[in-house]
């Protein structure tokens, strides 16, 4: 499918003492590729974007993004080198604004030091402003217009969803990894957000790694799919092949689903 | 003002970055910042010296609130070792400024921005070796650390006579001079109180504007990001570990500039001083005034300060409270009380203290007459 492959999965295995979270995972995220992990509630999706973004440690296997190694990186690194993420529950800085939450999206955007902002002059000046546009362009691609002063904290729950979509779109990240972003959301708010992702491929062209639940999503967003299970993927492959494959229906999906789609 | 002009009838239409995120990007900060500064300097022309004093004081407490205010109220570092900070401000000061010949030691450089500045770093510089424990603890465990420093910094000031004179005898503080001036002493155009105040409160001016420009700039972000949520900090590119000793760094420099000013005034001081009734004290501070917030961190420094003041004048009104150091009930013990039943009054009515009282008084007018 995809000629360069922007992220190289290979044979990660992460266990807390003897719990094993993930498997022998590998896998691989082509350039603009939209690659979904599917799986039930523990079979390590989540560990995956935790290994991704250097929050855990991986015992074993190979990360690469963009030809740098990421295992053993700290998370700051990792972010510094284009990698952002969401997660599936809000992590956002409730007391901030939207539009400083934002801006610490692009903190890696500015050098400045603390010297340059207590006095707030020359590049400290000029670096705000620069990025505080660049920031605008998001809110304006997400449509944030009327909270922008609003601390996030007092926002409804879709749109701290989508205020956090933009934290990450903020980074200007050259891989985005969604942990559910449609989880908790109604029809519309489901919908705004599918639209948003379609956006960012489409008009940004970021390659993106989604986790989530909602099989509508999924199956009419995603270019492949990796179905999990305690750990292990038990298939990869495009939204239909997944669909068919009998042990994704045994594991996953249902036998009623099985009658849905068929 | 700089950047595009405002359109006529709607100052709260920006036109540029540049306008909407200066620090008075609005026409009533412009006017009561402007107001609050005549003011100030109006005020040694118009009160007696003895209430100059303590609102010198202050200011310079307001300077060390500030700085507890960046690592706590900012950064989410909780620390009850802001009275540590500020003794070793107040040595370095006292110590570099004090004479050369004597019972303590001295070095006798007295220009005010030469020793201001070392009391500042020296303190920084403390702030930076402790930091590492802080990196490594939060919450409350951080603060029993932090506290850990006001026993280990008492004993050592208590027993290092050469330098602070010892316990009940203390030492002389700083000398502040400035281009020449004595500004403890009285001339012929200021007395020694007008002179102090007038510093204090430019030195008030300048690091309130510094730690304003910080708090809004990518480094002030990051720390509030540390204290909201590290976890998301990290992941969007923040290095923890940076932040959290540079915010400890920050506020003991603030600490330091504060400690070596806050004896100036009254000219004397003991290491008895450094307790951990002062770390509460800033606190309280910071509390009252409104955590996270620099124009409350001085408002709350300024309640503080002023507060001893009313008690003291208790006596006259509830003849059951002595006015000395005998009887049932003094004004001291009334001062301790208050200090703990303010903060607990605070943090249940108005968790965003004495800034957040003026911001609900703020908002009741800007919607006058419509205010519901």
């Amino acid at each position: 499918m995809a000629v360069v492959n922007v992220l190289e999965v290979i044979d990660i295995r992460l266990a807390f003492e003897g719990v094993i979270a993930v498997d022998g995972v590998s896998f691989e995220v082509g350039e603009s590729e939209l690659f979904a992990i599917i799986g039930p509630n523990g079979a390590g999706k989540t560990s995956i974007f935790n290994v991704l973004s250097g929050v855990y440690r991986p015992q074993q296997g190979t990360v690469r993004f963009n030809g740098d190694d990421l295992i053993g990186r700290r998370p700051h690194r990792i972010a510094a080198l284009g990698l952002s993420r969401t997660f599936q529950n809000i992590e956002l800085f409730s007391h901030l604004t939207v539009v400083d939450n934002l801006m610490l999206g692009r903190h890696n955007h500015m050098r400045y030091g603390p010297l340059s902002a207590f006095l707030w002059l020359g590049r400290a000046r000029s670096e705000e402003l620069k990025n505080r546009s660049a920031v605008e362009d998001v809110i304006d691609f997400l449509e944030l217009e009327q909270w922008r002063r609003f601390p996030v904290g007092l926002l409804p729950y879709g749109v701290q969803k989508r205020v956090e979509l933009g934290r990450a779109l903020a980074m200007d990240p050259r891989l985005l990894l969604l942990d559910e972003p449609v989880a908790g959301m109604n029809v519309e708010e489901t919908e705004d957000m599918a639209r948003f992702i379609l956006d960012v491929r489409e008009e940004l062209n970021i390659p993106m790694i989604m986790v989530e639940h909602d099989m509508g999503l999924v199956m009419d967003l995603a270019d492949r799919v990796m179905v999990m299970d305690f750990g292990r993927p038990i298939r990869t492959g495009t939204p239909a092949e997944v669909q068919a494959d009998p042990d994704v229906i045994r594991a996953y999906l249902g036998e009623q689903h099985r009658s849905v789609t068929t | 003002m700089k950047g595009p002009k405002t359109i006529k009838g709607r100052p709260e239409l920006y036109t540029s970055y540049a306008q909407d995120m200066a620090l008075l990007n609005t026409r009533p900060k412009r006017a009561w910042s402007l107001a609050l500064v005549v003011l100030a300097v109006l005020l040694p022309f118009l009160i007696t010296d003895d209430l100059l004093q303590l609102l010198a004081t202050g200011f310079v407490a307001a300077i060390g609130a500030i700085g507890l205010n960046i690592v706590t109220g900012y950064a989410g570092q909780v620390s009850l070792g802001h009275a540590f900070f500020l003794a070793i401000g107040a040595y370095t000061g006292a110590a570099l400024s004090g004479p050369e010949t004597g019972r303590v030691i001295g070095f006798g450089i007295t220009s005010l921005p030469v020793w201001l500045l070392a009391s500042g770093l020296v303190a920084a510089f403390f702030g930076v070796l402790v930091a590492p424990v802080a990196v490594r603890l939060r919450g409350l465990y951080l603060a029993i650390v932090t506290l850990g420093l006001v026993f280990l910094g008492e004993h050592v000031f208590r027993e290092w006579t050469s330098l602070t004179g010892g316990p009940g005898v203390g030492r002389p503080a700083a000398i502040p001079e400035l281009f020449g001036v004595r500004l403890d002493r009285n001339n012929a155009m200021f007395t020694a109180a007008q002179q102090l105040y007038l510093v204090m409160f430019v030195l008030l001016v300048i690091f309130g504007v510094l730690a304003r420009n910080l708090v809004r700039s990518r480094v002030g972000r990051a720390f509030a990001a540390v204290r909201d949520r590290d976890l998301a900090a990290s992941v969007i590119g923040v290095d923890l570990t940076k932040y959290k000793v540079l915010a400890f760094a920050v506020s003991s420099f603030y600490a330091g500039v504060a400690g070596a000013l806050l004896f100036v005034v009254n000219g004397f001081f003991d290491p008895g001083s450094f307790n951990l009734l002062l770390s509460v004290q800033y606190i309280a501070m910071v509390l009252i005034g409104g955590a996270g917030t620099i124009s409350g961190a001085i408002m709350g420094a300024l309640f503080i300060t002023l507060l001893p003041r009313i008690t003291r004048e208790l006596p006259a009104v509830l003849p059951f409270i002595s006015g000395d150091a005998t009887g049932a009930v003094t004004v001291f013990q009334v001062e301790a009380v208050l200090y703990g039943v303010l903060i607990i009054v605070f943090l249940i009515v108005e968790p965003r203290g004495l800034f957040g009282i003026w911001v609900r008084v703020r908002n009741y007018w800007r919607t006058w007459p419509f205010s519901y």
